[in-house]
């Protein structure tokens, strides 16, 4: 999936993150995570968001994440819902989603 | 017999709420993508309970998704979202005839099949906010043998009636409750009540439990986790409505022991429906 335009979605209450997705021409997937728990999870928040990105088959783009504190559920339908909204994409594929 | 006392809303695009809903211990929790959720947050609301619907802490509760009307440009998609991820239960608002529920159980019926879930698994409930729907509320409940539940939305009923809520003992809503309730139970099915919306009046809200309890239904719509608790203590038997509800059980299995089609209790004969009410007693004693 190429992300096309620019896009945002979520918010900064607690539980919740803001993910912002912008198209970035150098071939490159340039992913910037800031976090209140990147000590205790960065990890697990960076294999999610990995996941996440090449089950969508995003290869190239910017992607910025700010993490409030959010499970795996959301900041995998945040992330989802970002990317879908900056491909411009009106079908969705459910296998891909799960 | 699956007890329906308190049906919480949580709004489908607050990951927070999202969650934790299951820790207030309601008997059914609603993701709602409806009214809670505003049309530019549409798209990322369902799929944060598409994915909410898949956590552990659900299996054990009933679930239920409030998916946009048919007609509109979601409900397709978020019907789709709750059929995927294996909600118990979708919730059809703005429900006006038979018709719609018809139309949404073939939806549902391709569904399951498309994604391998037994035909039949997912039922139905339809949310009832007009006057159509109310002078509609038998046919609509005996529109699907999927049918679960039917539930009274009282704002957008009264506006359609021309008029609002009083508080009190709010006789502007006494017919849509009577018939709605009646439908259920000609129908064989569960009925809701409203939604209280001032969660800090438990004074208001306990009023309105009582005027729920009092007609018949099996329990109410609540917007907000603090009712829970309230909701079920009232609807909790008293101790002398257990005990006596515990002889009558005892009564009839003693009956049915020895043979006999009377069943009595103190002397007096004991009716069927009675028996039925000492069940539906003694399971809103034993529910979490």
């Amino acid at each position: 999936m190429k992300i096309a335009k620019e896009a945002i979605v979520g918010t900064l209450e607690s539980s919740d993150l803001l993910v912002k997705v912008a198209p970035n021409d150098s071939g490159i997937l340039d992913i910037v995570i800031r976090s209140e728990v990147i000590k205790q999870f960065g990890k697990q928040i960076r294999r999610v968001i990995d996941q996440t990105l090449s089950k969508l088959e995003v290869s190239e783009g910017t992607i910025i994440v700010e993490d409030k504190g959010a499970l795996e559920y959301a900041i995998r339908a945040r992330v989802q819902s970002a990317v879908l909204r900056g491909a411009a994409s009106e079908e969705l594929n459910w296998e891909q989603l799960s | 017999m699956k007890v329906r006392r308190s049906m919480l809303f949580v709004p489908g695009d607050k990951p927070a709420m999202l969650s934790t809903a299951f820790v207030y211990k309601p008997d059914s929790v609603m993701f709602d993508l409806e009214d809670a959720v505003s049309p530019r947050e549409k798209d990322s609301a369902r799929l944060l309970v598409f994915h909410a619907l898949r956590l552990p802490a659900y299996n054990d509760i009933e679930t239920v998704v409030r998916i946009n009307p048919l007609d509109s440009a979601y409900g397709l998609e978020d019907l789709e979202a709750a059929i995927r991820a294996g909600a118990d239960v979708v919730r059809l608002p703005k429900t006006d005839s038979a018709n719609d529920i018809r139309e949404l159980e073939s939806e549902v019926e391709r569904l399951e099949k498309q994604y391998g879930r037994p035909v039949g698994e997912t039922k139905l409930m339809a949310a009832i906010e007009s006057a159509s729907g109310v002078v509609n509320a038998l046919a609509i409940a005996t529109a699907s043998p999927r049918m679960i539940a039917i539930a009274l939305a009282g704002f957008d009923y009264l506006v359609d009636m021309r008029t609002r809520r009083s508080g009190g003992s709010e006789p502007e809503l006494f017919y849509a409750r009577a018939a709605v309730l009646h439908a259920a139970r000609a129908a064989g099915i569960d009925a809701f009540d409203v939604v209280y919306g001032d969660v800090n009046d438990d004074e208001g809200f306990l009023r309105e439990v009582q005027i729920a309890k009092q007609l018949g239904f099996n329990g109410k719509s609540l917007v907000h986790p603090r009712q829970v608790d309230l909701l079920h203590r009232a609807y909790a038997p008293t101790g002398e409505e257990l005990e006596y509800a515990k002889r009558v059980i005892a009564a009839a299995e003693a009956a049915h022991r020895t043979g006999l089609g009377v069943v009595s209790l103190d002397g007096k004969m004991i009716d069927p429906p009675v028996i039925d009410e000492a069940e539906m007693v003694l399971s809103r004693a034993y529910v979490a």
